[in-house]
């Protein structure tokens, strides 16, 4: 498809932007309605966001097409940002369409991550949409023969106030060119990534004049989903296209002796394998002659090395180890001293897991590699301009003779992934010179994804006889979260590239900082180190780092808020009342206080008394604050004695991300933060041995199950109109892990410092009481 | 490579070369698949008739989002293979929906905005039709057990469940 030229080539694209276009099967028009993907024969011009129309086009029936570098990844963003267009538009949200995440009709925003989408990207979208309703206004004026402040505008129709038989549609001002009227680059820029903003000369709405942002809008995919017209990337077809699958090493460090083809070329469709270096997939006509040849495929591969620890010794090596880098953290007062003079002093170690991205659909991507290098990617990856780049530089071509299409895969929840997927549909095209579709099967996913990083954490404290943290001394070790960076925009960022012979250059230290995941206490002697850890092998490891939701965020937030607890018990206060002592910040004490009230907290000090019987039960607090965002969770549970399971039975969540954008999508998406993170504490820990992850699947690697799912779920919103939104796809994971520890330490006296919390962690502690 | 064979392509005698011919009836229609007989359910729906919902999550039969129902019993479409769905009564989500109407399961699943991806959702939505048809009053209880072998990676749990006793209450009232 060519870059569009003029203006007519600029509005025919609206229909079929995304390379997308809903056609029916030619063999059964009963059948769903399928995705014709169509593939770029041109290199592609990037567009600029000076330009209004770069954003946003209005379409003949009234409605506009926004084009934006946001996604969808399950968590409503698009809704949300509808309703805010559709706000400063005075357009029914219904009416408002977007594009997504395509490197040729969108500007790069950074893609999704951090819990910006809403908070930081729907900034240039209402400054569009405020600019194009001005301007839309303007043009009815002229066409009204009304001045523009006597003109008002309802659900798309521009009309005198004082004669509401002159009137006009945005549909019937579809035809004017925007940028014409409104100046050709009529929008200041600012930023970049996430970041990135554009201003024009119209101000945005007063929020107190809001009327549709505020409200609960039905999320535009849900009802497609259910009623199964919705389409993922998993369903792209090209004209022409194979199915590939991969065989991974036989272990870190592996390196390929040979590959017999001789085990796969009797299998019906099958079309070619492909071994560069350590990278082998095969390429057949259909996806179970694919899935059938990858699996039967003999291949030779070296010993793999005896790179990682024995499970059992993970925590205990990484406080032995002499870390890679070393930060600094918050540092005020004097900490020795302070400990030295405490009433009580206490220390404990907290040690979290890596855990595994393990998304619900393997990761799946469909490539088009032509002979002259012209590509496109269609990626469900959350950063599609990076992706542009790093396959760019994996083909050896420019950026611009690369497109990425987004389209929606499962919930990806950092990197976790479905961008190693498309790298491998990029070398599996390119070898046989046919589009080629991947999809990962589930080991691929659970076993080879990177992974979030395994923390442990040192904690020392000090309370006076007054019941007050006197010092804190914190001290995190994790592999680094950015070891594989989490914007994936070169080519030794993916497994592809890393098994072809390509370095990881772009990988970073990233610290489980007090400063990022720790909330805002206020103690006078504190002092914070992180240290980063050395992976256990440089390239192609299942057990390399990257983001995982929130990364660093709750296990860090396990141990401050575990700890801060051990301290309110040593003081002997009130877990509550010790955390709002010893915080400032209004909206942190706000978002504990409402919890509280909520749940009914019942003030006393932690463990219960006359703890009794087999069963027991008891209730823990933990804060989380994320860039402006505050939770206060609460967890009920209830601890079988004799076998250590713990059942959470309740699960109240405060939270406060500034101005609500829609109360129900975001209440849906606190819920499912919880559940989530549920699972995190008490399930998921990846296995591995000395060469392998050995989790591989939904049997090795376990996550939240309905059973796990407390009876009741219960989250108060806190709403300020008076801020701008703040970022929710993320904070409500952060504290749960420390509620729940410190819920069981309630119940049983017996501190878990470690997760996941297992009937058998848990009954270790139980007998160490 | 799949073929597909609309039944009065077949009366008008076209031949058919092969690997093993098969009758499905999917959503009410018959189709005749010439495919591998060991080919899981799950690729001859995707793949040769282009329906779409039914997803691989697992390929191993312990995740459900390839659900299908067959003979209206929730089944794993990535583990049967096509063989052994020959002459059943198949049905997808696409198929649910009678004379342009949601199925009552679909209307209490979009009514409580149950899903975060949706990507697991074929296996929460049929599983509950199949529980549902065989059990209208199901308790919390029984729609924890009947779920328990089902993945949800997002933790879309509580409107799930929510969803599943609005839609026994719409059913109740249908009835």
């Amino acid at each position: 498809m060519s870059a569009p030229t003029s203006k007519i080539t600029r509005r025919a694209f609206v229909r079929d932007a995304g390379g997308l276009v809903i056609g029916f099967s030619m063999l059964d028009s009963s059948l769903a309605p399928r995705l014709l993907a169509q593939s770029n024969a041109l290199p592609i011009a990037p567009k600029s966001p000076k330009k209004l129309e770069s954003w946003l086009h209005v379409l003949p029936d009234g409605g506009v097409q926004v084009f934006t570098g946001k996604l969808e990844i399950g968590m409503g963003v698009d809704t949300a940002l509808g309703q805010i267009v559709a706000e400063e538009l005075d357009l029914a949200p219904s009416r408002v369409k977007f594009v997504l995440g395509d490197t040729e009709t969108t500007t790069d925003q950074g893609g999704v991550g951090g819990s910006t989408s809403v908070s930081l990207g729907s900034r240039p979208l209402r400054n569009v949409a405020a600019t194009a309703r001005a301007t839309l206004v303007q043009l009815a004026s002229q066409r009204l023969g009304v001045p523009a402040n006597q003109l008002q505008v309802r659900d798309g129709v521009v009309s005198s106030k004082g004669d509401a038989t002159k009137r006009v549609t945005y549909g019937e001002l579809a035809t004017a060119n925007l940028d014409a009227a409104a100046g050709e680059e009529a929008l200041k820029v600012s930023g970049a990534g996430f970041a990135l903003n554009v201003e024009g000369p119209a101000k945005p709405k007063d929020p107190s004049t809001y009327t549709v942002v505020g409200t609960s809008v039905p999320r535009v995919d849900m009802a497609p989903k259910i009623l199964g017209t919705y389409h993922y990337i998993t369903d792209v077809r090209v004209q022409g296209m194979l199915h590939g699958r991969v065989v991974r090493p036989s272990g870190v460090g592996a390196t390929l002796i040979g590959v017999d083809e001789s085990t796969v070329k009797g299998i019906a469709g099958y079309v070619k394998t492909v071994a560069d270096k350590n990278f082998v997939g095969v390429v057949c006509e259909t996806e179970w002659a694919a899935v059938k040849a990858a699996k039967a495929l003999k291949v030779t591969w070296s010993t793999p090395l005896q790179a990682f620890p024995e499970q059992k010794d993970l925590y205990s090596q990484m406080r032995a180890a002499t870390p890679k880098a070393t930060r600094q953290g918050a540092k005020n007062g004097d900490v020795a001293a302070a400990l030295a003079k405490g009433a009580k002093t206490i220390a404990a170690r907290y040690d979290v897991p890596f855990q595994s991205h393990a998304t619900m659909g393997p990761g799946c991507a469909v490539a088009d590699v032509r002979a002259d290098g012209i590509t496109t990617v269609w990626s469900g990856g959350q950063k599609p301009h990076a992706l542009q780049k790093g396959y760019a530089e994996l083909l050896g071509v420019p950026p611009e003779r690369v497109r990425v299409v987004w389209m929606q895969d499962a919930g990806s929840y950092g990197r976790p992934g479905f961008e190693d997927a498309g790298a491998d549909a990029v070398l599996l095209s390119k070898a046989v010179g046919r589009p080629v579709r991947v999809q990962w099967m589930r080991h691929d996913m659970t076993a080879w994804g990177a992974k979030g990083p395994a923390c442990v954490f040192d904690l020392t404290g000090a309370v006076d006889a007054q019941g007050n943290v006197t010092a804190v001394r914190f001290v995190s070790r994790a592999f680094s979260g950015g070891e594989i960076l989490y914007l994936p925009d070169s080519a030794g960022n993916y497994l592809a590239g890393q098994l072809t012979g390509i370095k990881n250059t772009t990988g970073v230290d990233e610290f489980a900082d007090w400063g990022g995941a720790a909330p805002p206490y206020t103690f006078s002697n504190l002092d914070a180190i992180a240290h980063v850890l050395t992976g256990f092998h440089e390239v192609a490891s299942p057990l390399r780092s990257t983001h995982l939701r929130d990364p660093e965020g709750p296990a860090t937030s396990f141990a401050v808020e575990s700890f801060i607890d051990e301290l309110a018990a040593a003081a002997g206060v009130d877990p509550l009342d010790l955390r709002l002592k010893h915080i400032d910040e209004p909206r942190a004490k706000n978002a504990l206080a409402a919890a509280a009230e909520k749940f009914g907290w019942d003030k006393r000090v932690s463990p219960r008394k006359n703890i009794s019987g087999d069963v027991v039960t008891g209730r823990g607090i933990a804060l989380g604050t994320r860039n402006g965002t505050y939770v206060g969770t609460i967890a009920e549970v209830e601890v079988h004695r004799k076998t250590g399971a713990v059942r959470v039975t309740r699960l109240v969540c405060s939270h406060d991300c500034g101005l609500i954008v829609n109360p129900d999508a975001l209440k849906a998406t606190i819920a499912a933060n919880l559940v989530q993170s549920l699972g995190r504490t008490m399930k998921e820990e990846v296995m591995f041995d000395r060469s392998n992850v050995t989790s591989v699947d939904w049997n090795t690697y376990k996550v939240v199950r309905a059973s796990d799912v407390p009876a009741t779920v219960e989250i108060v919103l806190i709403n300020r109109p008076d801020l701008p939104p703040g970022g929710a796809g993320e904070p409500s994971s952060r504290p749960t892990a420390a509620a729940i520890a410190n819920a069981v330490f309630d119940a049983t006296g017996a501190r878990i410092r470690q997760t996941p919390l297992t009937p058998a962690t848990v009954k270790a502690a139980l007998t160490a009481v | 490579m799949y073929r597909l064979f609309v039944v009065s392509e077949l009366c008008d005698g076209l031949i058919i070369c092969g690997m093993a011919r098969t009758t499905l009836t999917v959503n009410g229609r018959p189709h005749v698949v010439d495919v591998d007989a060991d080919c899981p359910l799950l690729y001859v729906l995707r793949d040769t008739l282009e329906l779409n919902n039914p997803r691989f999550g697992c390929g191993l039969g312990q995740c459900g989002a390839c659900t299908v129902l067959v003979d209206n019993r929730a089944v794993r479409s990535c583990s049967l293979p096509v063989s052994r769905a020959a002459g059943k009564k198949i049905v997808t989500i696409e198929g649910l929906a009678t004379a342009g109407q949601p199925h009552p399961v679909q209307q209490a699943f979009i009514d409580e905005q149950a899903f975060q991806c949706g990507y697991c959702l074929n296996g929460w939505v049929l599983t509950a039709k199949a529980l549902l048809d065989a059990n209208p009053k199901p308790t919390d209880g029984d729609v924890r057990r009947a779920c328990e072998s089902l993945i949800c990676r997002c933790g879309s749990h509580t409107r799930i469940l929510s969803a599943v006793q609005r839609a026994a209450k719409n059913m109740a009232v249908k009835a």
